[in-house]
Protein backbone atom coordinates (compact mmCIF):
# COMPACT_ATOMS: atom_id res chain seq x y z
CA UNK A 1 0.00 0.00 0.00
CA UNK A 2 1.28 3.26 -0.32
CA UNK A 3 2.29 5.64 2.19
CA UNK A 4 2.42 8.90 0.55
CA UNK A 5 1.48 11.51 3.41
CA UNK A 6 1.35 14.38 1.47
CA UNK A 7 -1.91 16.06 0.07
CA UNK A 8 -1.58 15.87 -3.97
CA UNK A 9 -1.82 19.05 -5.31
CA UNK A 10 -4.89 21.46 -5.63
CA UNK A 11 -6.21 21.91 -8.89
CA UNK A 12 -8.06 25.08 -10.00
CA UNK A 13 -11.41 25.27 -8.34
CA UNK A 14 -14.39 25.37 -10.20
CA UNK A 15 -17.01 28.35 -10.12
CA UNK A 16 -19.42 25.66 -8.59
CA UNK A 17 -19.54 25.29 -5.22
CA UNK A 18 -21.06 22.52 -3.00
CA UNK A 19 -23.82 24.24 -0.86
CA UNK A 20 -27.07 23.17 0.96
CA UNK A 21 -30.21 24.55 -0.36
CA UNK A 22 -30.61 27.08 3.16
CA UNK A 23 -27.23 28.03 2.98
CA UNK A 24 -27.76 28.75 -0.72
CA UNK A 25 -30.75 31.00 -0.52
CA UNK A 26 -29.26 32.95 2.05
CA UNK A 27 -26.24 33.62 -0.25
CA UNK A 28 -28.57 34.69 -2.64
CA UNK A 29 -30.55 37.11 -0.89
CA UNK A 30 -27.36 38.67 0.13
CA UNK A 31 -26.12 38.36 -3.90
CA UNK A 32 -29.57 40.32 -4.11
CA UNK A 33 -28.97 42.86 -2.48
CA UNK A 34 -30.84 42.22 0.37
CA UNK A 35 -30.13 44.32 3.80
CA UNK A 36 -32.39 42.88 6.41
CA UNK A 37 -33.31 39.81 7.78
CA UNK A 38 -36.14 39.24 10.29
CA UNK A 39 -37.01 35.64 11.56
CA UNK A 40 -36.78 33.12 13.99
CA UNK A 41 -35.91 29.57 13.68
CA UNK A 42 -37.64 26.49 12.91
CA UNK A 43 -36.53 22.89 11.10
CA UNK A 44 -35.92 22.28 8.49
CA UNK A 45 -34.71 26.32 7.62
CA UNK A 46 -32.82 27.37 10.21
CA UNK A 47 -29.48 26.92 8.10
CA UNK A 48 -30.57 30.12 6.37
CA UNK A 49 -31.06 32.56 9.12
CA UNK A 50 -27.69 30.95 10.48
CA UNK A 51 -26.28 31.41 7.58
CA UNK A 52 -27.44 35.15 6.82
CA UNK A 53 -26.34 35.98 10.95
CA UNK A 54 -22.69 35.66 9.33
CA UNK A 55 -23.17 37.11 6.50
CA UNK A 56 -25.57 40.24 6.47
CA UNK A 57 -22.51 42.02 8.91
CA UNK A 58 -20.41 41.62 5.69
CA UNK A 59 -22.23 43.42 3.41
CA UNK A 60 -23.61 45.98 6.06
CA UNK A 61 -26.78 44.41 6.89
CA UNK A 62 -28.34 43.51 9.83
CA UNK A 63 -29.54 40.25 11.55
CA UNK A 64 -32.54 40.18 13.63
CA UNK A 65 -33.88 37.41 15.52
CA UNK A 66 -37.07 38.36 16.40
CA UNK A 67 -39.20 36.58 19.47
CA UNK A 68 -41.37 35.26 17.17
CA UNK A 69 -42.68 35.04 13.44
CA UNK A 70 -45.59 37.27 14.39
CA UNK A 71 -42.77 40.01 15.03
CA UNK A 72 -40.96 38.46 12.06
CA UNK A 73 -43.40 39.52 9.59
CA UNK A 74 -43.91 42.78 11.04
CA UNK A 75 -40.74 43.77 11.33
CA UNK A 76 -40.45 42.89 7.50
CA UNK A 77 -43.42 45.21 6.81
CA UNK A 78 -41.99 48.37 8.96
CA UNK A 79 -38.64 47.89 7.24
CA UNK A 80 -40.11 47.08 3.62
CA UNK A 81 -42.24 50.19 4.07
CA UNK A 82 -39.18 52.46 4.81
CA UNK A 83 -38.01 51.72 0.99
CA UNK A 84 -34.81 48.71 2.10
CA UNK A 85 -35.23 45.15 0.48
CA UNK A 86 -35.70 42.66 3.43
CA UNK A 87 -36.65 38.85 3.70
CA UNK A 88 -38.07 36.53 5.97
CA UNK A 89 -37.75 32.51 6.14
CA UNK A 90 -39.84 30.21 7.83
CA UNK A 91 -41.68 26.50 7.92
CA UNK A 92 -45.07 25.34 7.69
CA UNK A 93 -46.09 26.24 10.87
CA UNK A 94 -44.10 29.81 11.09
CA UNK A 95 -45.72 30.66 7.86
CA UNK A 96 -49.30 30.07 9.66
CA UNK A 97 -47.94 32.92 12.69
CA UNK A 98 -46.95 35.12 9.28
CA UNK A 99 -50.62 35.41 8.16
CA UNK A 100 -51.59 38.27 9.24
CA UNK A 101 -48.45 40.01 8.56
CA UNK A 102 -48.69 39.02 5.02
CA UNK A 103 -52.15 40.35 4.29
CA UNK A 104 -51.23 43.84 5.55
CA UNK A 105 -47.75 43.76 3.57
CA UNK A 106 -49.59 43.11 0.35
CA UNK A 107 -52.22 45.82 1.28
CA UNK A 108 -49.88 48.43 1.64
CA UNK A 109 -47.86 46.92 -1.94
CA UNK A 110 -44.85 46.45 -0.20
CA UNK A 111 -41.86 44.39 -1.50
CA UNK A 112 -40.48 41.98 -0.12
CA UNK A 113 -39.61 38.22 0.02
CA UNK A 114 -40.57 35.38 1.78
CA UNK A 115 -38.94 31.94 1.82
CA UNK A 116 -40.93 28.51 3.12
CA UNK A 117 -39.22 25.79 3.28
CA UNK A 118 -42.24 23.56 3.78
CA UNK A 119 -42.63 20.36 6.52
CA UNK A 120 -45.33 17.93 6.97
CA UNK A 121 -48.54 18.94 8.72
CA UNK A 122 -51.22 19.97 9.85
CA UNK A 123 -50.23 21.63 13.22
CA UNK A 124 -46.73 21.01 14.68
CA UNK A 125 -46.72 18.03 12.22
CA UNK A 126 -43.39 17.10 11.80
CA UNK A 127 -39.95 18.09 10.60
CA UNK A 128 -39.57 16.13 6.62
CA UNK A 129 -40.50 17.34 3.87
CA UNK A 130 -43.67 17.95 2.16
CA UNK A 131 -46.09 20.47 -0.07
CA UNK A 132 -48.84 20.13 2.12
CA UNK A 133 -48.99 23.85 1.96
CA UNK A 134 -49.97 24.60 -1.94
CA UNK A 135 -53.57 25.83 -0.62
CA UNK A 136 -51.87 28.39 1.74
CA UNK A 137 -48.93 29.93 -0.40
CA UNK A 138 -51.79 30.15 -3.53
CA UNK A 139 -55.53 30.93 -2.19
CA UNK A 140 -54.21 33.36 0.61
CA UNK A 141 -52.46 32.89 4.28
CA UNK A 142 -54.04 36.26 5.43
CA UNK A 143 -57.40 37.35 4.97
CA UNK A 144 -58.90 39.82 1.68
CA UNK A 145 -58.78 39.81 -1.33
CA UNK A 146 -54.66 39.68 -2.12
CA UNK A 147 -52.48 37.36 -3.50
CA UNK A 148 -48.39 36.90 -3.30
CA UNK A 149 -46.52 35.36 -5.84
CA UNK A 150 -45.08 32.50 -5.35
CA UNK A 151 -41.48 30.54 -6.97
CA UNK A 152 -41.51 26.43 -6.73
CA UNK A 153 -37.87 25.56 -7.43
CA UNK A 154 -37.10 22.42 -8.16
CA UNK A 155 -33.18 22.27 -7.29
CA UNK A 156 -30.52 24.37 -5.16
CA UNK A 157 -29.57 26.62 -8.75
CA UNK A 158 -32.96 27.21 -9.47
CA UNK A 159 -33.52 27.74 -5.92
CA UNK A 160 -30.44 30.28 -6.12
CA UNK A 161 -31.78 31.61 -10.11
CA UNK A 162 -35.21 32.64 -8.34
CA UNK A 163 -33.74 33.76 -5.20
CA UNK A 164 -31.85 36.24 -7.23
CA UNK A 165 -34.88 37.15 -9.30
CA UNK A 166 -37.39 37.35 -6.45
CA UNK A 167 -36.74 41.04 -5.30
CA UNK A 168 -37.06 42.51 -8.64
CA UNK A 169 -40.27 41.09 -9.00
CA UNK A 170 -41.19 41.96 -5.34
CA UNK A 171 -40.34 45.41 -6.45
CA UNK A 172 -41.59 45.48 -9.86
CA UNK A 173 -45.06 44.43 -8.70
CA UNK A 174 -44.45 46.11 -4.65
CA UNK A 175 -46.09 42.76 -3.43
CA UNK A 176 -44.60 40.02 -0.97
CA UNK A 177 -42.85 37.05 -2.87
CA UNK A 178 -42.74 33.92 -1.98
CA UNK A 179 -40.23 30.87 -2.74
CA UNK A 180 -41.73 28.28 -2.18
CA UNK A 181 -39.67 24.86 -1.50
CA UNK A 182 -39.43 22.00 1.10
CA UNK A 183 -37.03 20.24 3.63
CA UNK A 184 -35.63 17.98 0.80
CA UNK A 185 -34.29 21.11 -1.21
CA UNK A 186 -33.61 23.15 2.06
CA UNK A 187 -31.20 20.24 3.49
CA UNK A 188 -29.81 18.60 0.41
CA UNK A 189 -26.37 20.18 -0.89
CA UNK A 190 -26.16 20.56 -4.87
CA UNK A 191 -23.25 22.83 -6.85
CA UNK A 192 -24.31 25.97 -7.32
CA UNK A 193 -23.12 28.75 -9.31
CA UNK A 194 -23.37 32.37 -8.55
CA UNK A 195 -23.46 35.41 -10.87
CA UNK A 196 -20.22 37.26 -10.13
CA UNK A 197 -21.85 40.71 -9.80
CA UNK A 198 -24.89 40.81 -7.63
CA UNK A 199 -27.90 42.19 -9.15
CA UNK A 200 -29.31 44.53 -6.56
CA UNK A 201 -28.72 47.62 -6.81
CA UNK A 202 -29.50 49.16 -3.47
CA UNK A 203 -32.81 50.12 -3.07
CA UNK A 204 -32.41 53.50 -2.80
CA UNK A 205 -34.56 56.37 -3.23
CA UNK A 206 -38.54 55.11 -3.90
CA UNK A 207 -41.26 57.43 -4.31
CA UNK A 208 -43.09 55.33 -1.68
CA UNK A 209 -40.55 54.66 1.48
CA UNK A 210 -40.95 56.43 4.70
CA UNK A 211 -37.97 57.97 6.01
CA UNK A 212 -36.65 61.16 6.11
CA UNK A 213 -38.65 63.73 4.45
CA UNK A 214 -35.79 66.54 4.24
CA UNK A 215 -33.51 66.32 1.54
CA UNK A 216 -29.51 67.63 2.02
CA UNK A 217 -30.61 70.77 0.57
CA UNK A 218 -32.82 72.05 2.92
CA UNK A 219 -36.08 70.92 0.24
CA UNK A 220 -38.72 68.94 1.60
CA UNK A 221 -41.08 66.53 0.11
CA UNK A 222 -44.25 65.70 0.61
CA UNK A 223 -45.79 63.48 3.27
CA UNK A 224 -45.98 59.91 1.99
CA UNK A 225 -48.41 57.21 4.18
CA UNK A 226 -48.22 53.38 4.06
CA UNK A 227 -51.57 52.25 5.49
CA UNK A 228 -53.85 49.65 5.10
CA UNK A 229 -57.33 51.05 7.03
CA UNK A 230 -59.68 52.96 4.60
CA UNK A 231 -63.04 53.40 6.44
CA UNK A 232 -64.72 54.44 2.79
CA UNK A 233 -65.96 51.36 1.38
CA UNK A 234 -65.82 53.65 -1.97
CA UNK A 235 -61.66 53.96 -1.58
CA UNK A 236 -61.12 50.49 -0.21
CA UNK A 237 -62.92 49.27 -3.35
CA UNK A 238 -60.79 51.30 -5.52
CA UNK A 239 -57.73 49.82 -3.43
CA UNK A 240 -58.81 46.61 -4.41
CA UNK A 241 -59.42 47.13 -8.27
CA UNK A 242 -56.13 48.28 -8.04
CA UNK A 243 -54.68 45.45 -6.49
CA UNK A 244 -56.30 43.12 -8.53
CA UNK A 245 -55.40 45.28 -11.96
CA UNK A 246 -51.42 44.16 -10.28
CA UNK A 247 -52.65 40.73 -9.95
CA UNK A 248 -54.06 40.33 -13.32
CA UNK A 249 -51.28 41.98 -14.90
CA UNK A 250 -49.00 39.23 -12.60
CA UNK A 251 -50.91 36.55 -14.04
CA UNK A 252 -50.43 37.49 -17.97
CA UNK A 253 -46.64 38.36 -17.57
CA UNK A 254 -44.96 35.61 -14.74
CA UNK A 255 -46.63 32.09 -15.28
CA UNK A 256 -43.42 30.12 -15.53
CA UNK A 257 -43.25 25.84 -16.45
CA UNK A 258 -41.20 23.24 -17.68
CA UNK A 259 -42.54 20.45 -20.18
CA UNK A 260 -40.46 17.01 -19.85
CA UNK A 261 -40.51 14.67 -22.81
CA UNK A 262 -37.67 12.80 -21.33
CA UNK A 263 -33.99 12.95 -23.24
CA UNK A 264 -35.71 13.68 -26.61
CA UNK A 265 -37.15 17.13 -26.40
CA UNK A 266 -41.15 17.19 -28.01
CA UNK A 267 -40.97 13.48 -28.02
CA UNK A 268 -45.08 12.22 -27.98
CA UNK A 269 -46.79 11.37 -24.76
CA UNK A 270 -49.48 9.25 -23.61
CA UNK A 271 -49.51 10.32 -20.22
CA UNK A 272 -49.00 13.73 -18.68
CA UNK A 273 -47.93 14.04 -15.25
CA UNK A 274 -47.93 17.11 -13.01
CA UNK A 275 -45.93 17.88 -10.12
CA UNK A 276 -43.70 21.13 -9.06
CA UNK A 277 -40.79 21.37 -6.78
CA UNK A 278 -39.24 17.83 -5.10
CA UNK A 279 -41.80 15.91 -6.15
CA UNK A 280 -41.15 17.09 -9.82
CA UNK A 281 -37.37 15.73 -9.51
CA UNK A 282 -38.42 12.53 -8.64
CA UNK A 283 -41.24 12.19 -11.74
CA UNK A 284 -38.82 13.05 -14.02
CA UNK A 285 -36.76 10.30 -13.23
CA UNK A 286 -39.82 8.10 -12.98
CA UNK A 287 -40.22 9.86 -16.48
CA UNK A 288 -36.96 8.69 -17.66
CA UNK A 289 -37.92 4.87 -16.09
CA UNK A 290 -40.98 4.13 -17.88
CA UNK A 291 -39.61 6.03 -21.19
CA UNK A 292 -36.96 3.03 -20.98
CA UNK A 293 -39.40 0.58 -20.84
CA UNK A 294 -41.31 2.05 -24.27
CA UNK A 295 -44.11 4.07 -22.18
CA UNK A 296 -44.64 7.40 -23.34
CA UNK A 297 -45.21 9.91 -20.52
CA UNK A 298 -44.56 13.45 -20.17
CA UNK A 299 -44.03 15.62 -16.95
CA UNK A 300 -45.53 19.42 -16.81
CA UNK A 301 -43.87 21.83 -13.65
CA UNK A 302 -45.34 24.42 -12.71
CA UNK A 303 -42.63 26.89 -11.68
CA UNK A 304 -44.69 29.49 -10.91
CA UNK A 305 -47.62 28.30 -8.52
CA UNK A 306 -48.93 32.03 -8.28
CA UNK A 307 -49.64 32.39 -10.91
CA UNK A 308 -50.19 29.45 -12.17
CA UNK A 309 -49.48 28.56 -15.49
CA UNK A 310 -52.98 27.49 -16.59
CA UNK A 311 -52.06 28.40 -20.51
CA UNK A 312 -49.42 26.21 -20.98
CA UNK A 313 -50.80 23.23 -19.03
CA UNK A 314 -53.98 23.31 -20.84
CA UNK A 315 -51.68 23.33 -24.23
CA UNK A 316 -49.53 20.36 -22.96
CA UNK A 317 -52.88 18.70 -21.74
CA UNK A 318 -54.29 19.11 -25.31
CA UNK A 319 -51.06 17.85 -26.85
CA UNK A 320 -51.67 14.27 -25.02
CA UNK A 321 -52.24 11.14 -28.05
CA UNK A 322 -55.53 10.08 -27.85
CA UNK A 323 -57.43 10.59 -24.94
CA UNK A 324 -54.61 9.57 -22.56
CA UNK A 325 -55.00 11.07 -19.13
CA UNK A 326 -53.16 13.38 -16.36
CA UNK A 327 -51.29 12.26 -13.42
CA UNK A 328 -51.08 15.28 -10.39
CA UNK A 329 -48.40 13.64 -7.74
CA UNK A 330 -48.05 15.76 -5.26
CA UNK A 331 -46.72 15.39 -1.31
CA UNK A 332 -49.52 16.27 -0.24
CA UNK A 333 -53.38 14.86 -0.28
CA UNK A 334 -54.22 16.87 -3.41
CA UNK A 335 -53.83 20.48 -3.54
CA UNK A 336 -52.12 21.83 -6.79
CA UNK A 337 -54.84 19.20 -8.39
CA UNK A 338 -57.90 21.37 -7.93
CA UNK A 339 -55.55 23.85 -10.48
CA UNK A 340 -54.76 21.00 -12.56
CA UNK A 341 -58.40 20.12 -12.77
CA UNK A 342 -59.20 23.58 -13.36
CA UNK A 343 -56.71 23.39 -16.24
CA UNK A 344 -58.40 20.44 -17.46
CA UNK A 345 -62.24 21.96 -17.47
CA UNK A 346 -62.83 18.63 -17.93
CA UNK A 347 -61.25 18.02 -20.71
CA UNK A 348 -59.23 15.07 -19.77
CA UNK A 349 -59.03 12.37 -17.18
CA UNK A 350 -57.04 13.93 -13.94
CA UNK A 351 -55.70 11.10 -12.04
CA UNK A 352 -53.98 11.94 -8.67
CA UNK A 353 -51.23 9.95 -6.22
CA UNK A 354 -50.25 11.86 -3.39
CA UNK A 355 -48.31 11.01 0.03
CA UNK A 356 -48.11 13.22 3.02
CA UNK A 357 -46.61 13.33 6.51
CA UNK A 358 -43.01 13.27 4.92
CA UNK A 359 -43.11 10.04 2.84
CA UNK A 360 -41.79 10.84 0.08
CA UNK A 361 -42.76 8.62 -3.22
CA UNK A 362 -40.04 7.01 -4.48
CA UNK A 363 -39.55 7.27 -8.43
CA UNK A 364 -40.19 3.47 -8.44
CA UNK A 365 -43.74 4.12 -7.20
CA UNK A 366 -44.20 6.90 -9.82
CA UNK A 367 -43.20 4.67 -12.31
CA UNK A 368 -45.90 2.25 -11.17
CA UNK A 369 -49.17 4.90 -11.07
CA UNK A 370 -47.34 6.08 -14.58
CA UNK A 371 -48.25 2.01 -16.00
CA UNK A 372 -51.31 1.90 -13.61
CA UNK A 373 -52.42 5.06 -15.18
CA UNK A 374 -51.96 3.63 -19.11
CA UNK A 375 -53.70 0.84 -18.02
CA UNK A 376 -50.49 -2.01 -17.90
CA UNK A 377 -49.83 -3.95 -14.49
CA UNK A 378 -48.32 -2.17 -12.01
CA UNK A 379 -44.31 -3.73 -11.71
CA UNK B 1 -19.62 6.73 -17.24
CA UNK B 2 -23.54 6.09 -16.17
CA UNK B 3 -24.61 7.76 -13.10
CA UNK B 4 -24.52 5.75 -9.69
CA UNK B 5 -25.74 6.24 -5.94
CA UNK B 6 -24.92 5.26 -3.02
CA UNK B 7 -25.98 5.37 0.95
CA UNK B 8 -24.11 5.67 3.51
CA UNK B 9 -25.32 5.31 7.30
CA UNK B 10 -24.13 4.70 10.60
CA UNK B 11 -24.90 6.00 14.06
CA UNK B 12 -24.81 9.41 14.37
CA UNK B 13 -21.16 10.89 14.73
CA UNK B 14 -19.92 8.12 12.73
CA UNK B 15 -19.04 10.13 10.12
CA UNK B 16 -21.28 9.17 7.18
CA UNK B 17 -22.29 12.47 6.37
CA UNK B 18 -19.11 13.73 6.32
CA UNK B 19 -18.13 10.89 3.71
CA UNK B 20 -21.07 11.53 1.71
CA UNK B 21 -20.14 15.67 1.59
CA UNK B 22 -16.20 14.21 0.61
CA UNK B 23 -17.97 12.09 -2.22
CA UNK B 24 -20.19 14.86 -3.57
CA UNK B 25 -16.76 17.87 -2.97
CA UNK B 26 -14.81 14.76 -5.41
CA UNK B 27 -17.28 14.62 -8.24
CA UNK B 28 -18.06 18.09 -8.31
CA UNK B 29 -13.77 18.85 -8.70
CA UNK B 30 -14.46 15.85 -11.42
CA UNK B 31 -16.88 18.36 -13.48
CA UNK B 32 -19.72 15.68 -12.23
CA UNK B 33 -23.11 16.26 -11.46
CA UNK B 34 -23.92 15.58 -8.05
CA UNK B 35 -26.59 15.80 -5.01
CA UNK B 36 -26.08 14.69 -1.35
CA UNK B 37 -29.01 14.47 0.72
CA UNK B 38 -28.67 13.79 4.29
CA UNK B 39 -31.91 12.04 6.73
CA UNK B 40 -32.63 14.86 9.06
CA UNK B 41 -35.30 12.92 10.79
CA UNK B 42 -35.46 11.23 13.84
CA UNK B 43 -32.64 9.06 12.96
CA UNK B 44 -29.57 11.42 13.25
CA UNK B 45 -30.11 10.44 17.16
CA UNK B 46 -30.62 6.47 16.36
CA UNK B 47 -28.93 3.74 14.45
CA UNK B 48 -29.05 4.50 10.87
CA UNK B 49 -28.41 8.73 9.78
CA UNK B 50 -27.19 8.61 6.42
CA UNK B 51 -26.58 10.21 3.27
CA UNK B 52 -27.16 9.67 -0.17
CA UNK B 53 -25.14 10.70 -2.95
CA UNK B 54 -25.88 10.62 -6.46
CA UNK B 55 -23.00 11.03 -9.05
CA UNK B 56 -24.19 11.17 -12.68
CA UNK B 57 -22.19 13.26 -15.64
CA UNK B 58 -26.45 14.17 -16.47
CA UNK B 59 -28.39 16.63 -14.27
CA UNK B 60 -29.54 14.23 -11.05
CA UNK B 61 -33.35 13.26 -11.50
CA UNK B 62 -34.59 12.32 -8.14
CA UNK B 63 -31.76 12.94 -5.64
CA UNK B 64 -33.95 10.30 -3.28
CA UNK B 65 -33.18 6.96 -3.76
CA UNK B 66 -35.24 3.41 -2.74
CA UNK B 67 -32.69 1.00 -4.38
CA UNK B 68 -29.13 1.98 -4.18
CA UNK B 69 -26.16 0.92 -6.78
CA UNK B 70 -24.32 1.14 -3.40
CA UNK B 71 -24.13 1.01 0.28
CA UNK B 72 -21.85 1.75 2.60
CA UNK B 73 -22.43 0.26 6.20
CA UNK B 74 -21.04 1.08 9.62
CA UNK B 75 -23.13 -0.45 12.17
CA UNK B 76 -25.81 -3.48 12.43
CA UNK B 77 -29.45 -1.09 12.34
CA UNK B 78 -28.03 -0.02 8.98
CA UNK B 79 -27.06 -3.22 7.55
CA UNK B 80 -30.50 -4.61 8.46
CA UNK B 81 -32.18 -1.86 7.06
CA UNK B 82 -30.69 -0.76 4.12
CA UNK B 83 -29.11 -4.06 2.59
CA UNK B 84 -32.26 -5.87 1.36
CA UNK B 85 -32.64 -2.48 -0.85
CA UNK B 86 -29.75 -2.75 -2.96
CA UNK B 87 -30.04 -3.71 -6.42
CA UNK B 88 -28.62 -6.76 -7.88
CA UNK B 89 -24.66 -5.95 -8.63
CA UNK B 90 -24.24 -3.46 -6.34
CA UNK B 91 -21.42 -2.73 -3.76
CA UNK B 92 -21.75 -3.10 -0.28
CA UNK B 93 -19.42 -1.85 2.04
CA UNK B 94 -19.75 -3.82 5.84
CA UNK B 95 -17.48 -2.38 8.87
CA UNK B 96 -16.68 -5.39 10.50
CA UNK B 97 -15.50 -3.92 13.55
CA UNK B 98 -19.15 -3.51 13.94
CA UNK B 99 -21.56 -5.81 12.22
CA UNK B 100 -20.58 -9.29 13.15
CA UNK B 101 -22.70 -10.80 10.72
CA UNK B 102 -23.16 -11.61 6.92
CA UNK B 103 -24.71 -8.35 4.38
CA UNK B 104 -26.64 -12.03 2.96
CA UNK B 105 -26.41 -10.49 -0.80
CA UNK B 106 -24.25 -13.26 -2.60
CA UNK B 107 -26.19 -10.99 -6.06
CA UNK B 108 -23.41 -7.81 -4.74
CA UNK B 109 -19.98 -6.98 -4.69
CA UNK B 110 -19.59 -7.01 -0.68
CA UNK B 111 -16.79 -5.74 0.61
CA UNK B 112 -15.80 -6.64 4.67
CA UNK B 113 -13.34 -3.94 6.42
CA UNK B 114 -12.41 -3.49 9.67
CA UNK B 115 -13.06 0.16 9.68
CA UNK B 116 -11.46 0.21 13.46
CA UNK B 117 -7.70 -1.61 12.67
CA UNK B 118 -7.31 0.13 9.76
CA UNK B 119 -7.99 3.95 10.84
CA UNK B 120 -5.97 3.03 14.33
CA UNK B 121 -2.98 1.66 11.69
CA UNK B 122 -3.65 4.89 9.91
CA UNK B 123 -3.18 6.91 13.60
CA UNK B 124 -6.30 8.23 14.06
CA UNK B 125 -9.76 6.17 15.20
CA UNK B 126 -11.52 9.10 13.95
CA UNK B 127 -10.94 8.00 10.21
CA UNK B 128 -13.05 5.31 10.41
CA UNK B 129 -15.39 6.70 7.62
CA UNK B 130 -12.63 7.66 5.16
CA UNK B 131 -11.50 3.78 5.64
CA UNK B 132 -14.79 3.02 4.81
CA UNK B 133 -15.01 5.72 1.79
CA UNK B 134 -11.99 4.34 0.54
CA UNK B 135 -13.03 0.75 0.53
CA UNK B 136 -16.41 1.91 -1.59
CA UNK B 137 -14.13 4.77 -3.80
CA UNK B 138 -11.78 1.30 -4.23
CA UNK B 139 -14.54 -1.12 -4.81
CA UNK B 140 -17.04 0.89 -6.63
CA UNK B 141 -14.45 2.82 -9.70
CA UNK B 142 -16.99 5.61 -9.16
CA UNK B 143 -14.22 8.26 -9.05
CA UNK B 144 -10.32 8.37 -9.29
CA UNK B 145 -9.06 8.01 -5.64
CA UNK B 146 -6.82 10.78 -6.14
CA UNK B 147 -10.30 13.18 -6.60
CA UNK B 148 -10.95 11.82 -3.15
CA UNK B 149 -7.67 12.81 -1.96
CA UNK B 150 -7.89 16.19 -3.17
CA UNK B 151 -11.37 16.82 -1.62
CA UNK B 152 -9.78 15.53 1.53
CA UNK B 153 -7.37 18.40 1.58
CA UNK B 154 -9.87 20.77 0.37
CA UNK B 155 -12.37 20.20 3.17
CA UNK B 156 -10.01 19.44 6.27
CA UNK B 157 -8.72 22.81 6.64
CA UNK B 158 -8.14 25.00 9.22
CA UNK B 159 -7.47 23.65 12.89
CA UNK B 160 -8.83 20.38 10.96
CA UNK B 161 -5.64 20.20 8.52
CA UNK B 162 -3.42 18.12 10.77
CA UNK B 163 -6.02 15.36 10.23
CA UNK B 164 -5.13 15.23 6.42
CA UNK B 165 -2.49 12.92 6.42
CA UNK B 166 -3.71 10.23 8.96
CA UNK B 167 -7.28 10.93 6.99
CA UNK B 168 -5.36 10.32 3.44
CA UNK B 169 -3.20 7.00 4.47
CA UNK B 170 -6.83 5.67 6.15
CA UNK B 171 -8.62 6.66 2.82
CA UNK B 172 -5.53 4.98 0.89
CA UNK B 173 -6.41 1.55 2.94
CA UNK B 174 -9.74 1.74 2.11
CA UNK B 175 -9.08 1.74 -1.56
CA UNK B 176 -6.60 -0.78 -1.31
CA UNK B 177 -9.42 -3.35 0.48
CA UNK B 178 -12.10 -2.39 -1.88
CA UNK B 179 -9.86 -3.16 -4.93
CA UNK B 180 -9.32 -6.32 -3.47
CA UNK B 181 -12.94 -7.22 -3.47
CA UNK B 182 -13.86 -10.47 -5.24
CA UNK B 183 -16.54 -10.33 -8.28
CA UNK B 184 -20.14 -10.95 -7.60
CA UNK B 185 -20.71 -14.63 -6.85
CA UNK B 186 -17.53 -15.58 -5.79
CA UNK B 187 -16.81 -16.84 -2.20
CA UNK B 188 -16.55 -15.10 0.95
CA UNK B 189 -13.22 -13.22 1.37
CA UNK B 190 -11.09 -14.39 3.82
CA UNK B 191 -11.15 -11.52 6.30
CA UNK B 192 -14.82 -12.83 7.20
CA UNK B 193 -14.40 -14.06 10.50
CA UNK B 194 -14.55 -17.43 10.48
CA UNK B 195 -17.67 -18.99 11.94
CA UNK B 196 -20.14 -16.29 12.07
CA UNK B 197 -21.83 -16.02 8.89
CA UNK B 198 -25.59 -16.71 9.05
CA UNK B 199 -25.71 -18.52 6.21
Amino acid sequence: MSQRTAAPPAVERPRKVLMKGNEALGEAAVRAGCVHFFGYPITPQTEIPEYLVKRLPEVGGTFVQAESEVASINMVLGAAGMGIRCMTSSSSPGISLMAEGMSYIAACELPCVIINMMRAGPGLGGILPAQGDYFQATRGHGHGDYQVLVLAPSSVQEAVDLMLEAFELAERYRNPVMVCADGMIGQMMEPVEFPGEGRGPPLGATDWGLGVRRGADGTERPRRVVNSLYLSPEELHAHNLKLKAKYDDMARREPRHELYTGADADAPYDVLLVAFGTMARICKTAVDEVREAGLRAALFRPITLNPFPFEALRAAMDAIEGDGPVLDVEMSMGQMLYDVRLAALGSRRVLFHGTAGGVVPSPDEVASEIRTALGRAPR
Amino acid sequence: MRGTDVLMAGFGGQGMLLAGKLLAHAALNEGLEVSWLPSYGPEMRGGTANVIVCVSPEPIGSPLITSHRGLVVMNVPSLEKFAPRVRPGGVIVVNTSMIDRDADRDDCVVVRVDARAEAEAAGTLKAQNLVMLGAYVGASRVLPPEAVERAIAEELTGRKARFVPASLDAFRRGVAAGRAALPVGAAPSATAPSGRGER
